[in-house]
């Protein structure tokens, strides 16, 4: 087989997998305490438009500007997250229904299409992207060069949060509590653990992560706004996770699965394939159908992942 | 005399009433802030979208236009979400319908009017329950997140209309008259296919919002007064009493299901025989009528009669955003404010659930009271 078809469609994966391995990690944090968030297209989309804005605005060196916007992207997806908490967690709404609020709300008809509008951003070309930086200089390294050390400082974020995570959650004693917190929250409760501060500390980072997930569209993949322009990504990572059993590992691998059926189409079509684009876009969206309708076979038979709390607001029994 | 803060089990009647009124004013206010943070006169806008929806001319006439396939989504909702199975594949359900509606309206456009009609009805209460099926027979069999499969299939449908249109000579394109040939559209529908509006002096009532309503009626029946119904709301409020009570789940899940996805795909097909009379992908895309159903279905807390109501209130939000669309009232705030209308009409059940008492602090709990009182419960 063509090693460079295999290997520029690994990088392509790589690629369109990052937004699903940031937003895909933010919800699993918040879903291992208890919260689901269906929120996450609108986090990301309003991630995306506040980051270029910023890019677009600040002036300075190139790198600063960069870290600046993404740190805007990852507070504007935080802030959106914190009104599911106040709802799921505070006034316990159905979580599902506060979710698809939040997406109808932040999402393709609402305030991120506004935000873009209102900053007037639609057409502009990007002044700031992320580019690929040649880690230790092994880029040139035939097959694994290109793959691993030649990737853009978001992939290797996502790659230090991914460790991070997986070292948060089995080896620590606060990743003990909130997997305690997400499955058995009135034990994590009587154990002295807040289980609401929990709640809320992992609902809002996890936004903040569908906030920069959102922000690789605009600041490494292509520097635009378009409304909308995550088309699903947000549900996927949320099928992602499910598809994990809840681990970040399993996680990473599946988002560059998608990301390689997201990105087939172009790649194919760089190769001469022709067929009409439709088919090859729908291709995530089925795949994530299959891929749910297998894990769900396994699960149904054995439980495996699902935090026990997920879903439930916790109610004290007080006064 | 202290203001304290303590929990009520019931909250008054009055204010279960109140609420929704409250919740609105709430929106009202933080919708205000919103427009004047972004540079727009909150008031001037407020008045803009009564006249838009209200008392323009063609105004009222212009919000049933977007009430009728709200009312249509908002319903499929409202009986998915009140029997707890989050069917959100309105969107692609609707887009089915329209496909299944058109194709059988190009296909017996000759035939006498009345026929036409309840076929392409048929056609789009077929392809919109099938459509519903697949995450229903994946949620019943295989116990399959139907939020995220529905979901997955909005998108899958709306790339199929797209493919019919734009990227391949399907029966539904126009291939011969020389505008389609520079820009790919579908085929017009004959008059025959074409629904007539109930005209009242200036005012038309869509057929189709006649026939929602009437369904409507028809839902809050099935679910109030019916063998069917009564199963439905305890597998819903208490799945092992269901259960244990041997009453069939994946029956009702997938009956539930083919009802949500009849109702949206009707709705798809009152887009084609009401308004449309042509397969317009981009148009039916923009509108996203199946979400904004979720909004609908929620701020009527899924009540089929409510959802005729509220369909209005937001079909008049809606057509004000698409009457008065430009700088001054740019397309994304709709959304921004049914969202936050939402989140007003959630946030709202915090009062019910809270109240405010004047008076003494409560007496001193000494542990022997508060362990009688723990005995007591």
């Amino acid at each position: 087989m063509n090693t460079d078809l295999v290997v520029s469609l690994i990088v392509s994966a790589i690629v369109y997998g990052t937004p699903l391995v940031l937003a895909g990690l933010g919800e699993l944090l918040a879903e291992r305490s208890g919260v689901l968030n269906l929120g996450v297209e609108g986090m990301m989309l309003m991630g995306a438009v506040t980051g270029f804005y910023a890019s677009q605005q600040l002036g300075g060196p190139g790198w600063i500007v960069l870290i600046v916007a993404m740190v805007v992207a990852a507070l504007a997806g935080g802030s959106m997250a914190l009104i599911h908490a106040f709802l799921s967690i505070t006034v316990r709404v159905n979580q599902i229904v506060s979710g698809l609020a939040l997406t109808i709300f932040a999402g393709v008809i609402g305030l991120s299409t506004y935000a873009g509008q209102v900053w007037n951003i639609g057409g502009q070309h990007g002044l700031h992207q992320l580019n690929r930086v040649d880690l230790l200089g092994l880029g040139e390294v035939p097959i694994i060069g290109p793959i691993l050390f030649d990737q853009d400082p978001f992939v290797y974020l996502s790659w230090g949060l991914v460790i991070l995570v997986t070292w948060y959650l089995y080896r620590t004693r606060t990743g003990l509590y909130l997997r305690a917190v997400g499955e058995a929250p009135r034990s994590a409760d009587a154990m002295g653990v807040n289980v609401t501060k929990y709640r809320y500390v992992h609902t809002i980072v996890g936004g903040a992560l569908a906030g920069l997930g959102g922000a690789y569209f605009t600041l490494a993949i292509a520097p635009i706004w378009t409304a909308g322009l995550t088309a699903g990504v947000g549900w996927i990572a949320i099928a992602l996770v499910i598809f994990a059993f809840w681990r970040p590992d399993v996680l990473v691998l599946g988002a560059y699965l998608f990301g390689a059926l997201s990105s087939l189409g172009f790649t194919l079509q760089a190769y001469g394939v022709q067929m009409p684009s439709e088919i090859f876009s729908s291709l995530p969206y089925l795949m994530t159908i299959v891929v749910l309708a297998g894990a769900s076979t396994t699960m149904a038979r054995r439980r495996i992942g699902t935090p026990a709390a997920l879903g439930v607001p916790y109610v004290r029994e007080e006064g | 005399m202290t203001l304290r803060i303590e929990r009520s089990l019931d909250a008054p009647r009055w204010l279960r009433v109140a609420l929704p009124f409250l919740s609105l004013i709430l929106a009202a206010i933080l919708s205000g802030i919103v427009l004047e943070l972004s540079g727009h006169d909150a008031l001037g806008t407020y008045r803009q979208i009564y006249s838009a929806s209200l008392t323009s001319t063609g105004g009222l006439t212009a919000t049933f236009v977007y009430a009728t396939p709200l009312l249509f989504t908002g319903l499929a909702v409202a009986i998915a979400f009140r029997m707890r199975v989050w069917n959100i594949g309105g969107e692609g359900q609707l887009y089915m319908g329209a496909i299944g509606a058109s194709g059988v309206g190009l296909l017996l456009g000759g035939w006498s009017q009345p026929l036409v009609i309840v076929a392409m009805m048929a056609g789009g209460i077929v392809a919109g329950a099938l459509w519903a099926m697949i995450p229903g027979v994946l949620r019943a069999y295989l116990q399959t997140n139907e939020i995220l499969v529905s979901l997955m299939l909005n998108y899958v449908a709306g790339l199929a209309m797209y493919l019919l249109i734009y990227d391949s000579q399907s029966f539904w394109r126009d291939l011969t008259s020389p505008t389609a040939l520079v820009f790919p559209q579908g085929k017009n529908l004959l008059p025959a296919a074409t629904w007539p509006g109930i005209q009242l002096g200036s005012f038309t009532l869509p057929l189709g919002f006649v026939v929602a309503t009437v369904l409507a009626v028809l839902l809050f029946m099935l679910v109030r007064a019916t063998r069917f119904g009564f199963e439905m709301r305890v597998m819903a409020d208490s799945p092992n009493a269901a259960r244990y009570a041997g009453m069939r789940t994946k029956r009702t899940i997938l009956a539930v299901m083919a009802i949500s996805g009849a109702l949206a795909g009707l709705g798809g097909a009152s887009q084609i025989g009401d308004f449309g009379h042509v397969l317009d992908p981009r148009g039916l895309e923009q509108a996203q009528y199946g979400y904004t159903g979720i909004v609908v279905a929620a701020l009527a807390l899924y009540n089929p009669l409510a959802v005729v109501i509220v369909s209005i209130f937001i079909g008049a939000l809606t057509n004000a955003g698409f009457a008065l669309q430009g700088p001054s009232f740019p397309s994304g705030l709709v959304g921004t404010m049914e969202g936050i209308i939402l989140f007003s009409v959630l946030g709202g059940e915090i009062l019910g659930r809270y109240r405010l008492r004047f008076g003494r602090e409560p007496r001193h709990v000494t542990p022997l009271d508060a362990a009688g009182a723990e005995a007591d419960a």
